[in-house]
């Protein structure tokens, strides 16, 4: 053995280690690859030992090799036996190189599942560590299945390390095996909440990244990310979380209420960029989601900001938009790029606030950064008008020409394309002037939007009638020139705009000035070196061309001139017949008969042209682009149902030019491989010839010019016959468009001349002095009229077309198997698989304790199962409503922006320290319970009368909300607030059962201020809860220079700033307009947790009106309760279970009669005020859990008798245990 | 969320490459090659954002990328990535690496790529994992185990 170890270090000292192999690489710069290839032979020669360390070595260079761009997988094999070593270092490399190399293709992956699992539950972290990270970049399907179940029950190890990699690679797990996102949510969702930081910004990462792709399943989790929002620190947190609100707020408008607050308040006191950026992002993702919510929202927000919270919304975006510009003026060409990128969001539904920035935008095109000019580019599109279009597609043009990269002047050309063609050529005045530039783009050579031009090309052509004549003559110029014929043959887009030009040219052959020329020109010899859809495009509209020359020659009595017509088709359409393309081909031999049959009738003078004409009689209307789509499938028919029995492959081929236009883009591919494979064509044509000479039915045609070059297989060969072209061959109307802009200054100069002659006569006549006003450039677009009468003809759409736009998503994203409703509660089949002890040794580890536990606590819900399935329907029903509810309502205790049901006080003096509930939150329980019983006996009557029931509801809260706005001035802007919450509590929460409620009760008030408080265990300290202070200025005066003092007891202290002592006072950091309230937070150490206490203290601030300013002061009391310090903490029914059985946890218990409440409720009202849990509930039995901040456990088991309920608890600490069921009881006793 | 990380010198040769995607061998020196033509085009006072490298992803993509001395390190990441935030983790990406090495070169990064350790020692993994810990503080999703590899991959010892 020794002597072995001893020889393979002697080994592995002759061996090439990694930098042996880095400096050897380096030597042999001319001969890289001959030496790598060496090495590659060493290396296999190595990974044939048997010893680790020389295996472990050569994949270690391997590793390297890869990075460089070799394959290094035939060592698949190799690397697993590396990881399976027992030395951690080996282990490591292995792992390096697994998750460098593997994937879901590497087919000895599934050889590492035991391995992996081994490695998972060694007790050393470094191995689990390891093997979690390797196993992040090559899991699969099959090991996330396998593996689930030990990654998850590794999300509750005791070293955070470990824990922040198992909830990271999660993530991982549930892409690739989806079922276990529900089974493992609940875990996930209470690592939120996880006391070591690093695992806590794990899981929130883990759950931004899957709520960014469906939104909508997290929104129940918005309370919980404000919560850590408003208490966490980290800037890492911080803009994750911002981020994830900004995508969840489209989806609920009254969530953007609650943010707005906090997040202006970041955005005043951070002083990181990235988080002040974040945050800016998201208000405006606020402000759209609300504006849009509002009906009328542009006005709301931007003409008459008078009303409700307008104003202040108003403000936020004024806010946004100078913070935004800012960062654009910014020397730091990152936060330049940034503003626009931001800008750009606020553009699609807010252009006006951002066209005022347009000198700005203009200046960033010029920015020698292409990124930061690709992003003021997105931004033109929103900036123009009727008056400033044709300046900046001038200056788009200059651009155009000065670009260097293809990527950023294809860009600039769909730009220029999609300003012009916006909302339906809403600003070009002059369509001369757009198709003039749009020819100018077919000079781009390279370019991929060939076919975006040709489309708006067509588009003009058809739908701006006025325009067609001039359309035609510019296109009959395109088709003469030779520059897009020539450049077809490098295979780039451009030549896509011929086919616009021949369409246009033979549909609307009416207008063309010579069209004996154009006809010419499409039936060049050159022409056949065009993809084939243009080809085919190019015959069908020589016919058109040929039909209107027939009928024009024929009305002159030319009967020679129509013959010679004739024979010209005649003559040059055998060069399409003979194309390679089956539609070409196709269309060519129908038209050549066609013609000839023209032919035979012409030389007996039958006059033809009006026949031929007939053949494209009538319009061709544009259709929409979706209009098929948008026929609804009438009511029985199956369109997958045969109706004949196939007989072949027929395909039904549109006729239609435009829709084979849009086919275009699918079909592009499928011809490019024929044309590339010249040789491969040749070929064919050769068998084709050898075939059709062996044919005795084939009559063979003397060999024509045409034909000859047709065998040659490349168009090199092909001897063009230069015609002499009696037009220069340069496309006419290059410099046009500047002369229209040009023409177009004038006509506008007039145009202005003659309205301000008008207005001054008419102005002369009301009113004189006003008139400075009508020679300000504030021209409003209606005022430019267009140049010509425009008639754009809207796109057909069929009958009964429905309106609606679905949103086609892709049914290959791979998030969109994430969508899964998490609000559900578990079904007892939805259960990691667990593996079943196979081998032996893993069973060792700890960790495999849990799934027999969880065996466990199967056994008695099975015994249960027939009757829950009964109520499951229920509660199910029940669930559901209870989450929404919880949403809405958090939704609706809204602290500080939209204070709207906050607890509305009474007339009665109420106890200035708030104990537990403030009276009317009793009040409002005891409607809520009538409520209960209302919905009771409704439930009873359910199917009798459900109308009756809803209309009791509906009154029930309209009263109540009656009651509130008559006992209450209600603070600014909750109504409005309320009316946005309505609807969808009508819709989404008939049934609720409670009111809202609020965790803020009122700490104190008089005439100038109130002031309510919630107390909150922090989640990060220990010992420590955050108070936050709502205060709010009831009175007409500002109220500014507050400060809060409190006295500090020998077990609680408030944390102040350094350098302060305990007897000053801490400022509050806002001042306060009349009506505006603001939440302040502070933080309270505290010793001992197990007792209640009350602190004193007292608000003083100066109070400032018009007529002077006063300093006032008011006294008040806070109480911090048990159950304060108690932090919602989810738990499992096996950890749960664990607690109970372990033994060390003291007992007491409390019982109360005379309770009327549903359970349900009870619970939701111990949950809320007590911050506990439900962890499972059977019937009128439940168990809950809570932690303290110091971690101190409780569980309580809640049964309700008849009127009774009674409360047992258990918890390590038996005082804070008989304090905590005492709040309890005076909480149920109010129920 | 992070798509890859990439690390090449002033001649596009790569020094440190991870795909959290997977690429064939030849499609990654593709991609690098392709980002280092896209990066090497850019003056170092511009603006340290690109958009759409064409191989890895569509316009949700962005490159981030800082240029020290003669190496580039860019990230390819998605739009659920703050910019400047994967600015500063760049930063303090470098940052470790120097600690790692005491002031960092390129010759480090080529040399130590990883290296045959016997042991390593206890100290330095907890060195290492405190690293680590600021990093996932710091980052996302994919992030930290990375970092975490890299940091094994380029300890020396």
């Amino acid at each position: 053995m020794a002597l072995k170890m001893v020889k393979g270090s002697i080994d592995r000292m002759f061996d090439k280690n990694l930098q042996d192999l880095v400096r050897g690489i380096r030597n042999h710069k001319e001969d890289e690859a001959k030496y790598i290839s060496q090495c590659i032979d060493e290396i296999k020669q190595e990974l044939k030992q048997d010893n680790i360390a020389v295996k472990a070595n050569a994949v270690c260079k391997l590793t390297y090799l890869q990075m460089l761009g070799y394959d290094i997988s035939w060592a698949a094999f190799n690397i697993i036996e590396v990881m399976s070593a027992s030395k951690f270092t080996f282990k490591r490399i292995g792992y390096l190189a697994a998750s460098q190399s593997f994937h879901e293709g590497t087919d000895v992956i599934m050889l590492t599942t035991n391995q992996i699992r081994k490695d998972l539950s060694s007790p050393s972290q470094y191995d689990t560590g390891v093997a979690l990270t390797g196993l992040s970049c090559f899991v699969t399907p099959d090991l996330a299945r396998d593996l689930a179940n030990d990654i998850m029950t590794l999300m509750s190890h005791t070293k955070p390390y470990i824990r922040k990699k198992a909830v990271l690679i999660m993530y991982k797990v549930f892409l690739k095996y989806p079922e276990s996102l529900r089974p493992a949510f609940p875990r996930l969702k209470e690592k939120l909440e996880d006391p070591d930081p690093g695992v806590q910004s794990a899981a929130v990462n883990v759950i931004c990244e899957l709520a960014r792709r469906n939104p909508k399943n997290y929104l129940s989790l918005a309370p919980l990310f404000f919560k850590l929002m408003t208490s966490s620190t980290n800037n890492w947190v911080l803009i994750k979380i911002i981020k994830l609100f900004g995508a969840l707020t489209p989806l609920e408008p009254r969530l953007g209420k609650k943010l707005i607050e906090p997040l202006t308040n970041l955005i005043h006191s951070t002083s990181a960029m990235s988080l002040l950026y974040e945050c800016v992002n998201t208000v405006i993702a606020v402000l759209i989601s609300l504006s849009s919510g509002m009906p009328n929202h542009s006005a709301s927000i931007q003409v008459r900001p008078a009303q409700g919270r307008a104003p202040l919304f108003f403000s936020f975006f004024q806010l946004c938009v100078q913070k935004l510009r800012i960062l654009i003026e910014d020397s730091d060409q990152n936060l330049k790029y940034l503003g626009l990128l931001a800008m750009s969001k606020i553009l699609k539904t807010h252009p006006k606030s951002v066209q005022s920035h347009k000198d700005l935008i203009l200046q960033c095109l010029d920015d020698k950064d292409e990124s930061i000019r690709l992003r003021a580019l997105d931004l033109l599109y929103g900036m123009v008008s009727k008056k400033n279009l044709m300046e900046i597609v001038k200056k788009l043009m200059t651009h155009v020409d000065k670009a260097e990269g293809t990527t950023y002047r294809d860009e600039l050309l769909t730009k220029i394309i999609d300003i012009c063609s916006q909302s339906n050529y809403q600003y070009i005045t002059n369509f001369e002037w757009y198709i003039s530039i749009l020819v100018e783009l077919t000079r781009l050579e390279g370019t991929r939007h060939g076919h975006l031009i040709a489309a708006q090309m067509l588009d003009v052509a058809i739908r701006v009638k006025a325009i067609r004549k001039f359309a035609v003559s510019q296109m009959s110029a395109l088709l003469d020139s030779a520059h897009l014929l020539a450049s077809s043959t490098q295979r780039n887009g451009i030549c896509e705009v011929l086919y616009a030009a021949a369409w246009i040219c033979g549909e609307f052959s009416e207008h063309l000035q010579e069209p004996h020329h154009t006809l010419e020109a499409m039936l060049r010899p050159k022409v056949t070196t065009l993809p084939g859809h243009i080809q085919a495009v190019y015959v069908q509209n020589v016919v058109k061309l040929y039909a209107n020359i027939l009928q024009q020659k024929e009305q002159a009595g030319e009967a020679e001139g129509a013959q010679a017509v004739t024979q010209l088709m005649v003559d040059r359409l055998p060069q399409f017949v003979q194309s390679a393309d089956l539609e070409v081909q196709e269309r060519a031999s129908c038209i050549l008969q066609l013609v000839k049959h023209i032919q035979k009738l012409q030389a007996k003078d039958v006059p033809v042209a009006e026949e031929v004409s007939t053949l494209f009689a009538g319009e061709l209307n544009p259709v929409a682009p979706k209009a098929q789509k948008k026929v609804p499938v009438p009511e029985g028919l199956d369109l997958d149902a045969w109706i004949n029995e196939p007989l072949s492959d027929s395909e039904s081929e549109d006729e239609r030019p435009r829709a084979v236009f849009h086919e275009e883009e699918q079909r592009r591919p499928k011809h490019r491989p024929s044309e590339a494979d010249e040789e491969e064509l040749a070929r064919r044509r050769e068998a084709r010839k050898q075939e059709q000479a062996n044919n005795p039915f084939y009559i063979k045609s003397s060999p024509s010019p045409q034909k000859r070059y047709q065998d040659a297989p490349g168009v090199e060969h092909i001897p063009v016959v230069q015609i002499d072209l009696s037009v220069p061959l340069k496309v006419p109307g290059l410099p046009m468009s500047d002369q229209y802009v040009k023409l177009e200054e004038e006509r506008r100069h007039r145009q202005k001349l003659e309205k301000d002659k008008r207005r001054k006569k008419r102005k002369e006549k009301e009113k004189k002095g006003k008139r400075r006003h009508s020679s300000l450039p504030t021209e409003s677009d209606e005022d430019i009229a267009p140049a010509q009468q425009v008639d754009i003809v809207t796109e057909e759409m069929p009958e009964n077309a429905l309106p609606s736009d679905e949103d086609d998503k892709d049914p290959n994203d791979p998030y969109r198997a994430l969508d899964i409703d998490l609000d559900k509660p578990l079904a007892d089949s939805e259960k990691l698989p667990i593996q079943k002890h196979r081998n032996a040794e893993t069973s060792k580890s700890p960790e495999k304790d849990v799934p027999v536990v969880e065996k466990k606590s199967k056994k008695p819900k099975k015994k249960e199962k027939k009757h829950k399935e009964k109520e499951r329907d229920k509660e199910k029903k029940k669930q559901k409503e209870k989450k929404a509810e919880d949403l809405d309502f958090w939704l609706s205790t809204t602290p500080p922006p939209a204070p709207a049901p906050a607890p509305a006080p009474s007339t009665e003096e109420l106890s200035v320290n708030a104990v537990t509930t403030p009276k009317h939150e009793c009040e409002d329980a005891k409607t809520e319970a009538q409520d209960e019983e209302d919905n009771a006996e409704g439930q009873d009557q359910d199917k009798k009368s459900p109308k009756h029931k809803k209309k009791k509801h509906k009154k029930e809260k309209e009263e109540r909300t009656k009651g509130k706005k008559k006992s209450k001035k209600q603070p600014l802007g909750s109504e409005e607030a309320e009316a946005a919450g309505e609807p969808v509590q009508n819709g989404a929460a008939e049934e609720e059962p409670l009111p809202p409620e609020s965790s803020y009760s009122l700490l104190a008030e008089n005439s100038y201020v109130k002031m309510t408080c919630d107390i909150r265990g922090s989640l990060q300290e220990d010992s420590q809860v955050t108070v936050a202070i709502v205060l709010e200025n009831r009175s007409s005066s500002i109220l500014k220079g507050m400060e809060l003092s409190v006295l500090d007891s020998l077990n609680a202290r408030m944390a102040r700033p350094q350098g302060s002592s305990v007897h000053d006072g801490v400022p509050v950091p806002f001042q306060l307009p009349p009506g505006v309230s603001n939440e302040a937070q502070y933080v309270f150490t505290i010793q001992s947790i197990v007792m209640a206490q009350k602190l004193k203290g007292t608000l003083s601030f100066i109070a400032k009106n018009d007529e002077g300013a006063t300093h006032e002061k008011l006294d008040f009391r806070l109480h911090f309760s048990c159950s304060s310090y108690l932090t919602t903490t989810p738990c499992y029914s096996d950890a749960f279970a664990k607690l109970l059985e372990s033994g060390d946890l003291s007992m007491s218990s409390v019982k109360v009669d005379g309770i009327r409440m549903s359970f349900q409720n009870l619970l939701a009202k111990i949950c809320f005020h007590h911050h506990f849990s439900v962890v499972e509930r059977v019937d009128s039995c439940a168990s809950m859990y809570s932690r303290s901040i110091q971690g101190h456990h409780v569980c309580l088991l809640v049964k309700k008798g008849e009127n009774s309920v009674s409360v047992d608890g258990k918890c390590s600490d038996s005082t804070l245990l008989s304090n905590l069921l005492e709040e309890m009881k005076a909480t149920l006793a109010k129920c | 969320m992070i798509q890859a990380i990439l690390v090449f010198n002033n001649h596009g040769k790569p020094r440190l490459v991870r795909f959290y995607q997977r690429f064939p061998e030849e499609i990654q020196q593709q991609i690098v090659r392709e980002t280092f033509h896209l990066v090497l085009k850019r003056d170092d006072n511009i603006c340290n954002f690109l958009e759409g490298g064409s191989l890895i992803g569509g316009s949700d993509y962005k490159l981030i990328y800082r240029h020290y001395a003669t190496l580039y390190f860019v990230f390819c990441v998605d739009s659920s990535e703050s910019e400047l935030g994967i600015l500063d983790l760049i930063q303090v990406f470098v940052e470790t690496l120097d600690k790692c090495f005491e002031n960092v070169c390129e010759l480090d990064l080529i040399f130590h790529m990883d290296k045959k350790f016997p042991a390593l020692p206890e100290g330095k993994i907890q060195g290492a994992n405190a690293r680590e810990l600021q990093m996932s503080e710091v980052h996302s999703a994919q992030i930290c185990r990375h970092i975490f590899l890299l940091d094994s991959a380029l300890l020396t010892e």
